[in-house]
């Protein structure tokens, strides 16, 4: 293996506009040398940024490395340029078990079994997703609270605050709190506070758009180690506040915000 | 000389992420007073406007995301529907702006973000 290693890394130190940075990036990637293996995977991926093969790739290292929000992107990436991927498919279907969606990382993998019905390892991890689908979610969510898997946050149908899902929050402009809630990784309620610095982010993220010639804006996704935030506004005098674990993906994230956005509409309509 | 070795690794830290397809500009800035260290832009566009709004931004955000008991941001998309600013808060105050287009490879433009600022705060 370190023989090939340096012969692929001789071949593209000879050749730097080869493919050969696929196969050095992924033997280095299965001898555990993530560093070195991301380092030929991006300076692949800035020759081939339209190459699906060094997506998928770049997912591998990112899935090892633990960043798998990184992984998801990457391999969203990979369908993109490659609809038929069957490495991006089954990646994404394991990080959406991993987040708790069983039925999106059920439908991944029917996906790739279509595009190979012979391929056993999908066979095999279908099955094992059935089999465990009764079981509990194996990620938990931020707060210790439900699993990434509650897609769609039912915020019509919880008509108190008090009774709202935690991690998802609807603020108005002037900073109050009008449905939802927010605890810390600590437990503590932190949804006033949070909704007051929230006041005027609206209002500062249409005028930032609108300046730098990006049109209306549409959301606006804030990644942090303990936890990932997704704001989106229902209408124009709210915004929608959606906290999740940081292992949800966070083009995930931006769906159940959405669907929740589409909910705190109706709320606010029934409300207004 | 200090100063001159920070702005070279600010420049070739800018330079890789202007590469990304769909990357407009990138700009490094000091975010208390929105001011611009070191910038890479296409013609037209106001380095300043983008410093002075991306920071207000990222502050406010910074201040929610602490403020519900998360560490700072280490990364931020505010998407507009004909494009996206993004930003890349680093140490000493730094943060990594990037104004994109509805094209970009906006993964692989995290990841050069990410990256870089670590490089260059």
């Amino acid at each position: 293996m370190t023989e090939d290693i340096r012969s692929l890394t001789a071949r593209l130190a000879e050749e730097p506009s080869s493919l050969a940075f696929l196969e050095l990036g992924e033997a280095l990637r299965r001898r555990g040398q993530l560093d070195a293996a991301y380092k030929v995977a991006r300076g692949g991926l800035g020759r081939y940024p339209a190459l699906a093969d060094a997506h998928d790739l770049m997912a591998r290292i990112l899935g090892d490395q633990g960043d798998l929000a990184g992984a998801f992107d990457a391999w969203v990436e990979a369908l993109r340029f490659d609809p038929m991927r069957i490495g991006a498919l089954k990646g994404i279907g394991f990080l959406y078990f991993r987040a708790g969606d069983v039925g999106a990382a059920l439908d991944h993998l029917h996906r790739a079994a279509e595009i190979d019905p012979d391929d056993a390892s999908i066979a095999q991890a279908l099955a094992r997703i059935r089999a465990d689908a009764g079981a509990p979610a194996p990620a938990p969510g931020i707060n210790g609270g439900p699993a990434p898997h509650a897609l769609a946050p039912e915020l019509s149908e919880t008509p108190s605050t008090e009774k709202a899902e935690p991690g998802l929050m609807l603020v108005d402009s002037n900073g109050l709190r009008l449905k939802g809630s927010l605890r810390s990784p600590r437990n503590e309620e932190v949804g006033d506070r949070v909704a007051a610095e929230l006041a005027g982010v609206s209002k500062e993220a249409s005028r930032t758009s609108r300046l730098l010639g990006l049109g209306a804006w549409q959301s606006i996704a804030v990644e942090s180690a303990e936890g990932n935030l997704y704001l989106v506004a229902p209408t124009p005098e709210t915004l929608l506040l959606t906290v999740r674990d940081p292992a949800l993906p966070m083009a995930q994230l931006g769906l159940i915000a959405e669907r929740a956005a589409k909910e705190a509409r109706e709320w606010l309509e029934q409300h207004g | 000389m200090a100063g001159t070795a920070r702005m070279t690794a600010a420049d070739v830290a800018l330079e890789r992420v202007t590469q990304v397809p769909g990357v407009r500009g990138s700009l490094l800035i000091s975010a208390t007073d929105g001011l611009v260290v070191a910038e890479r832009l296409m013609d037209g566009i106001d380095g300043r406007a983008i410093a002075a709004l991306a920071a207000n931004l990222v502050l406010r955000l910074g201040r929610a995301t602490v403020g519900a008991g998360l560490q700072s941001p280490r990364f931020v998309h505010l998407r507009g529907n004909a494009g996206s600013v993004l930003a890349a808060p680093g140490t000493d105050d730094l943060v990594l702006v990037a104004l994109v287009g509805l094209d970009a490879n906006l993964g692989l433009a995290r990841l050069e973000m990410l990256d870089a600022v670590g490089r260059v705060s």
